[in-house]
């Protein structure tokens, strides 16, 4: 049992799966078990991202897809926050705009997509647009109900001590629903991509979801199978992000407290 | 200093009266203890006097030099302590000035915990932060709900003694909500026994300090607890 304990503790196993996956598909491949026109081999996409990244193509379309996320997170997330905050706070914003939100909430963002062409044609505002109103959803109910459930005993303790509202809000109502906010964010961050994959597949001249479309048009696997590993290491990448983040502002809390 | 007077209150819950007519003086700097079984309404006078509940009728009235705002704070029967501030910064919540919040701490003995989180201390110390933290706020009346209920039996004689000498220090009018009959004799000058929301018991408890379990100790102890009980 211990050794199994310090085997599994390794930081390089919980990539040993992934990494197995892609010798057996490179073997499968190179065996022409799997045809390239189907699947093209590990070896043939790292060889495609290595042309793509010298003409600098590769970085060009990334750092377009990176910008729009980020700035679509940026809106979305600023927004639900704010409703967040408020509904969770006044009651007069719970009363007045919750049921609304809901509402809006069940409908797949997706779903807007023609409208959404048609408002916005198929410029940088429908895709950001897009991003935003799928991550808007996410924030606003984490942060409502992260504000919901702050501990009511501390908030007495905090009246009971005299704190002004301000106060009450920064030292204990913001803290206590700050994980909730966090797990929100994580969240986002996943349906952030989703939206601009989709967003970009239907209709962009740049951007990961344009390579895509655009090597399917000539029929290059290695292209396709590229930007969907791409997909994979953005969306990756961000998690850590976030989990930095959630490291960084809830020490306080066991569970993300290193030794 | 402060006086608390409370003249003729009653609390009701919809149809249920948990206090009625409850007349009650508590003078600056005192400490009494109201005892009786849970239910009792106990609780409920601790959080009016705090003004944590309106009262349904009656009057409540501070009287004394600082009567217009005084100063309450309640050590409750759970901590309370905000477990995303490091053990210093919960106390500087309460504290008049941060300088005060390092004294408080020394005065409870925890100063070398100051920079670790709440969740690492043990139950008993987690109370004494949050007698640090009253303290530090320098309070008129101080209202203790239980705070040492859930601690175990060495614990609690520790806090008792603790909280008997810091009130001696520092003079603030105390009031220990408690069910526990010898905790309340050992700290308290006076004793009120409740019972179906009407003061049935309001006994002084003329024994020199520190007490000690003599048999006058024991005769205080066995006339509330026999009021409690009925007897």
């Amino acid at each position: 049992m211990k050794l199994l304990k310090q085997w599994y503790s390794n930081q390089l196993v919980p990539w040993l799966l992934p990494i197995l996956a892609i010798v057996l598909w490179q073997l499968l491949g190179q065996s022409g078990l799997i045809s390239s026109s189907i699947l093209p081999t590990p070896l043939k996409v790292v060889d495609a991202a290595i042309k793509l990244t010298s003409s600098g193509k590769l970085q060009e379309h990334v750092w377009i897809s990176t910008q729009r996320a980020f700035i679509g997170f940026l809106i979305g997330g600023i927004i639900g926050f704010v409703l967040g905050l408020l509904n969770g706070t006044v009651k007069f914003f719970e009363r007045t705009t919750d049921t609304t939100m809901q509402m809006i909430r069940t409908i797949p963002h997706l779903a807007l997509i023609p409208l959404v062409i048609l408002w916005f044609g198929i410029g940088e505002s429908a895709k950001i647009f897009l991003v935003a109103l799928g991550v808007m959803f996410p924030v606003y109910i984490n942060t409502f109900s992260g504000i919901q459930n702050v501990d009511r005993k501390l908030i007495e303790m905090g009246t009971v001590y005299g704190l002004s509202k301000w106060s009450l809000f920064v030292n204990i109502i913001l803290p206590g629903a700050l994980s909730s906010i966090l797990v929100g964010s994580r969240y986002a961050l996943g349906v952030m991509w989703m939206s601009l994959i989709v967003a970009e597949t239907i209709g962009a001249d740049s951007g990961i979801g344009f390579m895509a479309t655009s090597a399917r048009e000539f029929m290059q696997m290695d292209i396709v199978v590229l930007t969907i590993v791409l997909y994979a290491i953005l969306g990756k990448l961000s998690d850590v992000v976030a989990k930095l983040f959630e490291r960084r502002f809830l020490k306080w809390n066991p569970v993300f407290r290193k030794n | 200093m402060v006086n608390i007077e409370l003249k003729q209150v009653g609390k009701s819950y919809g149809n249920k009266e948990v206090l009625q007519n409850i007349d009650l003086s508590i003078e600056q700097g005192s400490f009494t203890a109201i005892v009786g079984r849970s239910g009792c309404g106990k609780s409920t006078l601790l959080r009016i006097i705090a003004k944590l509940e309106p009262i349904t009728k009656g009057e409540l009235q501070f009287t004394g030099k600082e009567a217009n705002d005084p100063k309450i704070r309640i050590m409750f029967q759970d901590d309370r302590l905000l477990p995303w501030k490091t053990i210093i910064k919960n106390i500087e919540l309460g504290a008049v000035h941060p300088s005060v919040a390092k004294e408080s701490l020394e005065k409870v003995g925890l100063i070398e915990k100051q920079q670790d989180w709440p969740d690492q201390l043990s139950g008993g110390q987690k109370q004494r932060i949050a007698l640090a933290r009253a303290l530090a706020s320098n309070p008129d009346i101080l209202l203790f709900d239980e705070p040492l209920g859930a601690l175990d039996a060495l614990t609690r004689i520790e806090m008792q003694n603790l909280i008997e000498e810091l009130w001696q220090q520092q003079h603030f009018t105390s009031l220990l909500v408690t069910h526990d009959v010898t905790e309340a004799v050992r700290l308290a000058d006076r004793v009120i026994v409740i019972d179906r929301g009407i003061i049935q018991l309001d006994e002084r408890i003329d024994l020199p300090r520190p007490r000690e379990r003599n048999d006058r100790f024991t005769y205080y102890e066995r006339k509330i607890l026999n009021q409690i009980l009925g007897v």
